[in-house]
């Protein structure tokens, strides 16, 4: 047994407590163990991938104890490279909340950030229901008090609707997972998917509850309509380094929704025949539209940003929903790319809007360095709206050349191209009036006695770094695409192979 | 792939390269950045001239390199005729271009960017022509859209650069989504995105169902690139770039984009009524209205533009016509109109440079100022209105010849007549670009004295207009060749049809048409002056504000829907997803069928059925009189008593005793919160809506009893028959709960204690972060003293406290030591000290308490976490997995046999994090306290008995 597996787990969650009381006093030996540990993450995080390459799904029984009755992780392509994915926006992430300081603005930033970081990868690796949900939770509590990082007014009040709604989540995710034991049995998901398989038609009431229920509570994690309401507030007052690092999270959502409406309620599930797309998909189309909408209407810059993390993955579960192979390793390789697309965009939002002092979209005077934040939106807005050269053109012609289906084929296509264009046209708006309008405006004589209060530092490289870096991985995923989509390929191809994931889990129980 | 192919992908890659030198190249001076600008751009028409002689043999050149396969995405290029032609039109314009721009730009313009986004674009339009897959020719053709919205935008400080901008990337780049569409489409007909594959399945396309959505798709790219109407109004206001793009971006190349797409898919897609009618009606349209607008505009670039349109749509018309001839006329015209028309704006550009002014009324007589710039713009302007000698004279006989030809919706007249009268307004226009500007009288009221440009202003347009006359006089042995490979490719192959390229055709229709288009010209603009008056005062819609209303009418429809979604209450986003559960829950229930009950109702025991109506009051009332938080948080506890008597009917002791515990703790915290809160909470909503919300909340209430009712009545095999018969031998426990808390699903709860933790972390730094706020004042200048009590800490409670604590700690490590086989646990125990803790505080007060205390709570949580994740992580050292547990029995006389677990270690962790979150949360209220006005005591007591007994006895 590879005890890899449940270090990306263990090694935040030690970490955190040492950052958290030992460490709390001293910010500067916080930040290097903090970088440090989130560099051994990436490492582990590597060394996991490669080993899952290979096809096998590879499993570790917590306590020894065989599935499905105790706790396994499962460690298959898909959740080698989602951990992958936290780890390498992690550390970007962090890197920027260093440079810019934030790290400083509130108490205990590194612990609760290590802490997410154990959340997200254990659910991520989790091949348990119940422990899903508790992942969940240790991921929802850290990610509210990143969210608050720092305080104010705004922040405080967005953070109340994002923990209350997330909560009403955690309370269906429970109400869910009752109805599935009652009618199961069991919480391992490889034996719930063989569980879900034997229930006729004529049994499935409960079980169809607890599938639908369970996409409900996974779409409040992904922002999918109606229960996306709670992101544009949440991310555009969260520290946008937070922000950032919660593009991951819209992910788990999703990654949710992969693992579980696929291998336990997906294709072949006689219980639940369609029912995951039929609803996922409708929802998914009115998402682009929010997203969209909100992006062209948008009056400050951060929801803008929210906006469009809304409207992505819209386009991304778009694809989830139509729960074929080769949807789905379209809508993988999407999703990487709108990982790392938003968390760029906040970034450098971030770098902006620190400088311009306010994130409403009027013309102020500009900035220092304004060709180079110009430069930098750019290309970030690029990536988001799904231009070329960058990977979210590639990621969108994956997705509808994937979706060909006659009836989808009309509503999806249409949506993701004006749901495009749209976006392009909101954000030409909004970078005109950032970088273009405002070297117009001459610094005023009272914003100018302001400035000598307290000078504007132009943005250094270690500042400036975590930001092209993720353009750079984004131009990266679009030069080798063919191997990147020959990774997320795989994956789909074996996500959908039910059997062979029944039969690692459960099939080699108590022979080790 | 040969030696060509690879110059194919060198030459495709070099001006991207090249995109990187400008802006370093700028730091040794302009020329300098103008040179090495120019670099990659000669070198790669270098290439492209090594590579032509095999294509004017009627080669093609390939090279591919794989990308994207399973997508059908490779980055393949070929050169065939067509590319060719374009390739070495980008190149060259981009070097005069270049030449021209490094004396157009002044000195405050940052010339490397100017010069990165010239090669950008350049590479991105080269992209296009040269691109053997239909996915690649998309990727290329976003990026001119991009980069032209970034040349558009150059001056940014100027607002109609930016709005320009915005308008032709708007229209361009929506053009270019819609041709996604297309071309997935096209592409999925013929079964492969490669264009080499797709060009040879015109049949099956054209038969194709698809065929006709695919077609309007990528017509409404190639229209909105190429400035059709009704897309024309883009164009014209991406006039506000430098002239240099003017020339480049908006009359040499990009607009080119469009016309080159439907050349290339020429073989494929024309040759239908559809194609026929929809293109060349809205070629003939544009033809006609960009040339009667270009007669009016007194901006000399607006002319210009105008009369781009104008020609554009005489192109798009041909390739409508769907005759090869015709389709060979159009390559010829690409020519031509690339000669004169780079040379006239550069023309333009110069004037405006050294005049200070383009308004046509503000000019003329320049022919005595501006001598060679006066020949220049003649012959530019003349092979534009189609006079003989110049070349622009040639494609517009061959143009209206074709015109006469061709029957339009059964008549014969109406494309002749319209096309002459397009070539009218053409030379009238053309006519007033020399009579306005250069004939004339000398004025003495130029914004700035005009006078010739250095010579690397004009070499470039010159160079041009000496093609303009040589292509005019020898059209067959100059461009002849280059049209007739150019034009096979377009056609597709086979047999090119008859022509001949020569200035005297004899008599021919079309020569009468072009002598009434010559002279009717002419007396358009000796009657410009009253023409010019009707169509100022004349009504008709202006594209752009018909673009502008649209575009700020989206906006605010999609402000309104957002903002009035995304209003900010919560209740209503609740209210929403709580809806939506109901909905959904119900609507999958009904798709499946309920099986039979398999368990009888068990009888209600009266005390059972007290109870419940208990817990059913209670409920209500705490909905009821939430605004009275005392009395809520009082009803709260009787609910949570309610749930764990249900409990313990169910024969769930532990959870009962944790239940009790949590509610207790809990409890007991809100009520010190509620001390800096209001009393009461205000009404928010109006009765309508609370009514709303009690229907909601008790249908879904309601759902979720019915869902609870449904499977009870159930049974199901589970997996807990597993933990009951495993718990003692694998677990080394009888209390089954516990072995699954701390063994079975030990990781469950190691991911529980750890939200523990975070939340203690939290309020910590909540609490941090509002003291450093306006809270803080708020909670100093609020007068708490009329709710405090006059004895705070009362002498009984003290003492009672007191006597407790160490009860309480006994019980609390008796829970904790008995947890593995009897109720109990690390996590009750924790809480059971913690009240026992609690209760030192409220009695006396945190300051007193606190000082008596060594442990920081911070570092509880911590050992707590760490010993739990290290006794789960210390199983490794035995190589087995993480948080597996061992056990043994330990015999010690005269203690009896007892057992040693590491699963009890773990518990210790987790009765660690349970404490010292917990009184972490105190500590927060507390410091909240402080600010509040509380004092710090140093007494146990307010009113300490002994203290008067020994007064009494030093007085005694």
């Amino acid at each position: 047994m590879n005890h890899w597996i449940i270090v990306p787990v263990v090694l935040p969650a030690l970490l955190a407590p040492l950052l958290g009381f030992v460490m709390r006093h001293d910010i500067t030996l916080a930040r290097v163990a903090s970088v440090a540990g989130t560099v051994a993450l990436v490492a582990v995080a590597v060394g996991l991938t490669m080993v899952a390459v290979d096809g096998q799904t590879h499993i570790y029984r917590l306590g020894d104890w065989p599935a499905p009755f105790g706790i396994v992780l499962v460690l298959d392509r898909l959740s080698a490279m989602m951990v992958l994915l936290t780890s390498i926006l992690a550390l970007i992430v962090l890197l920027h909340a260093v440079a810019t300081n934030w790290d400083a603005r509130g108490r205990h930033f590194h612990a609760l950030f290590q802490f997410q970081l154990m959340g997200i990868c254990g659910a991520f690796l989790t091949g348990d229901i119940f422990n899903l949900f508790v992942f969940f939770e240790v991921l929802l509590i850290a990610s509210y008090g990143l969210m608050i990082h720092s305080g104010g007014r705004a922040r405080m009040r967005a953070g109340v609707q994002y923990v209350v709604m997330n909560l009403a989540g955690s309370t269906l995710f429970l109400f869910a997972l009752g109805t599935l034991y009652a009618s199961t049995g069991t919480l391992n998901i490889a034996d719930l998917a063989d569980k879900v398989q034997d229930i006729p038609i004529e049994d499935a009431a409960l079980v169809r509850v607890a599938a639908i229920l369970l996409m409900i509570v996974f779409a409040v994690k992904a922002a999918l309509f109606p229960v996306q309401f709670w992101l544009p507030a949440t991310y555009s007052n969260a520290p946008a380094p937070v922000a950032a690092l919660f593009a991951i999270m819209t992910k788990v959502g999703a990654y949710a929704i992969l693992r579980v409406h696929t291998v336990v309620f997906g294709p072949g599930a006689e219980a639940v025949e369609g029912l995951p797309g039929t609803w996922l998909f409708p929802a998914a189309i009115v998402t682009i539209a929010v997203g969209a909408f909100g992006v062209l209407g948008a009056r400050r810059l951060l929801p803008l940003v929210a906006f469009a993390v809304v409207g992505s993955m819209g386009t991304l579960l778009v694809a989830v929903a139509a729960f074929s192979p080769q949807a789905t390793a379209a809508a993988l390789y999407y999703m990487l790319h709108s990982t790392f697309a938003a968390a760029g965009l906040f970034l450098i939002a971030d770098l902006v809007v620190t400088r311009r002092r306010v994130d409403t979209l009027v013309a102020v005077p500009q900035t220092l360095q304004n060709g180079l934040f110009a430069a930098l939106f750019f290309a970030a807005a690029i990536g988001m709206a799904g231009m070329p050269p960058l990977s979210g053109f590639l990621g969108k012609l994956l997705i509808l050349d994937a979706l060909r289906g006659p009836s989808e084929m009309i509503w999806a296509w249409s949506a993701i191209l004006a749901g495009s264009l749209l976006t392009i046209v909101g954000f030409a708006r909004a970078g005109s009036m950032l970088f273009w309008k405002s070297t117009t405006v001459p610094a005023a004589a009272s914003v100018e006695a302001e400035e000598v209060s307290s000078p504007m530092l132009p943005a250094g490289v270690a500042e400036v770094a975590p930001t092209m870096a993720v353009l750079a991985l984004l131009a990266a995923l679009a030069i080798f695409a063919g191997p990147v989509f020959n990774y997320v390929d795989d994956t789909a191809t074996q996500l959908f192979d039910r059997a062979g994931y029944i039969s690692a889990v459960i099939g080699s129980g108590g022979e080790e | 792939m040969g030696d060509g192919g690879n110059f194919l992908i060198v030459i495709a890659l070099l001006p991207f390269i090249g995109a990187l030198l400008p802006g370093l190249m700028i730091r040794a001076g302009r020329t300098a950045c103008a040179i090495f600008t120019a670099l990659p751009t000669a070198l790669a028409l270098t290439l492209v001239l090594i590579l032509a002689p095999a294509v004017m043999r009627g080669e093609v050149i390939q090279a591919e390199l794989e990308w994207l396969p399973q997508l059908g995405l490779s980055a393949s290029f070929f050169l065939d005729g067509l590319g060719l032609l374009f390739a070495g039109m980008i190149l060259g314009v981009g070097l005069l271009i270049t030449l021209y721009a490094r004396f157009y730009l002044s000195g405050e313009d940052p010339m490397g960017q100017f010069y990165t986004f010239l090669l950008l674009f350049q590479g991105a339009m080269l992209g296009i022509v040269l691109s053997d897959n239909i996915l690649l020719l998309l990727i290329f053709w976003e990026l001119t859209s991009l980069s032209s919205f970034l040349l558009i935008g150059y001056w940014k400080h100027l607002p109609e650069g930016r709005q320009g901008a915005r308008i032709a990337l708007a229209v361009t780049g929506g053009g270019g989504l819609a041709m996604i569409g297309g071309l997935l489409i096209l592409g999925n007909i013929a079964g492969s995105y490669n264009l080499t594959d797709i060009l040879r399945q015109g049949d099956a396309i054209r038969a194709s169902e698809w065929y006709h959505l695919a077609l309007v798709l990528i017509l409404l790219g190639a229209f909105t690139k190429s400035a059709q109407f009704p897309f024309h109004f883009w164009l014209p206001h991406a006039m506000a770039a430098p002239t240099p793009v003017s020339a480049y971006l908006h009359s040499a190349t990009m607009v080119k984009a469009g016309v080159f797409l439907m050349a290339r898919m020429w073989p494929v897609l024309a040759g239908t009524e559809a194609w026929f009618y929809i293109v060349s009606t809205t070629g003939l349209i544009t033809m006609i209205l960009g040339a009667a607008i270009a007669l009016f505009k007194d901006d000399l670039k607006a002319l210009l533009a105008y009369s781009t349109v104008s020609h554009l749509g005489l192109l798009t018309m041909l390739l409508g016509f769907g005759t090869k001839l015709a389709a060979i006329v159009a390559v010829f015209h690409i020519i031509n109109h690339l000669t004169f028309k780079a040379a006239l704006f550069m023309t333009a550009g110069i004037i405006d440079h050294e005049a200070h002014t383009r308004d046509i009324k503000r000019l003329g007589g320049l022919r005595h100022l501006m001598p060679v710039t006066f020949v220049i713009g003649t012959i530019g302007a003349l092979s534009m209105a189609g006079i003989p000698l110049f070349n622009g004279f040639l494609t517009k006989e061959m143009m209206l010849e074709e015109a006469a030809h061709t029957v339009w919706a059964g008549s014969h007249l109406a494309l002749p007549v319209l096309a002459t009268l397009g070539a009218l307004l053409s030379v009238a226009y053309s006519f007033r670009f020399i009579s306005h500007v250069f004939l004339g009288p000398v004025r003495d009221d130029y914004p700035h004295k005009p006078h010739d440009p250095p010579f690397g202003m004009w070499a470039a347009p010159a160079l041009l207009v000496v093609l303009v006359i040589v292509i005019g006089i020898l059209p067959a042995a100059i461009a002849g060749p280059l049209v007739a490979v150019a034009g096979g490719a377009v056609i597709g192959g086979g047999e090119l049809p008859y022509y001949s390229l020569k200035i005297w055709h004899g008599i021919t229709p079309a020569l009468f048409m072009s002598v009434i288009a010559v002279a009717g010209g002419a007396i358009v603009l000796w009657l410009h002056r009253p023409l010019d008056r009707v169509w100022i005062t004349a009504p008709r819609p202006e594209a752009k504000v018909i673009f502008d209303r649209l575009i700020a009418g989206s906006v605010t429809i999609s402000r309104a829907i957002t903002e009035g979604t995304h209003n900010g209450a919560i209740s209503r986003y609740l209210a929403i997803f709580v809806v939506t559960s109901v909905l959904l829950g119900a609507l999958a229930f009904a798709g499946g069928g309920l099986g039979a009950p398999t368990r009888e109702l068990l009888p209600v025991p009266p005390i059972f059925a007290v109870g419940w109506i208990m817990l059913i009051v209670a409920t209500l009332l705490v909905a009821t009189l939430h605004r009275q938080r005392f009395q809520a948080l009082v009803l709260i506890g009787i609910i949570g008593l309610m749930v764990s008597a249900g409990f313990v009917y169910l024969s769930a002791p532990d959870l009962a005793l944790t239940q009790i515990s949590v509610e207790t703790v809990t409890i007991m915290l809100l009520l010190l919160a509620l001390h800096f809160l209001p009393k009461t909470t205000p009404v928010e909503s109006p009765v309508s809506l609370r009514l709303r919300d009690a229907v909601i909340a008790m249908t879904a209430g309601g759902g979720v009893a019915g869902l609870a009712y449904a499977f009870l009545l159930r049974d199901v095999g589970t997996i807990s028959d597993y933990h009951l018969a495993n718990s003692y031998e694998g677990g080394g426990g009888t209390n089954v709960v516990n072995v699954i808390l701390v063994d079975f699903r030990g990781y469950d709860t190691y991911g529980e204690i750890i939200v523990l933790g975070i939340a203690g972390l939290i309020i910590f730094a909540l609490m941090e972060a509002l003291l450093d706020g306006p809270a803080a004042r708020r909670l100093r200048n609020t007068d708490y003293s009329q709710n405090r009590s006059r004895d705070r800490h009362p002498l009984m409670m003290v003492v009672a406290t007191r006597v407790m604590m160490p009860i309480a700690v006994v019980v609390g490590i008796y829970i904790f030591l008995r947890g593995h086989n009897q109720p109990g646990g690390g996590f009750v125990s924790g809480l059971v000290i913690a009240v026992a803790l609690l209760m030192q505080y409220m009695a006396s007060g945190f300051a007193w308490t606190q000082t008596r205390q060594r442990i920081e709570y911070h570092t509880m949580i911590g050992w707590g976490v760490i010993i739990a994740g290290l006794t789960g992580a210390g199983a490794w050292l035995a190589g087995k997995p993480f948080l597996t547990s061992s056990f043994t029995y330990v015999h010690l006389p005269p203690i009896e046999e007892f057992e040693l677990a590491t699963a009890m270690l773990f518990d210790l962790g987790v009765f660690l994090t349970v404490l010292g979150a917990v009184m972490l949360m105190l500590y927060s209220l507390s410091r909240i306290a402080r600010y509040a006005g509380e004092t710090v005591n140093v007494e146990p007591m307010d009113y300490d008995p002994a203290d008067t007994i020994q007064v009494t006895k030093e007085e005694g």
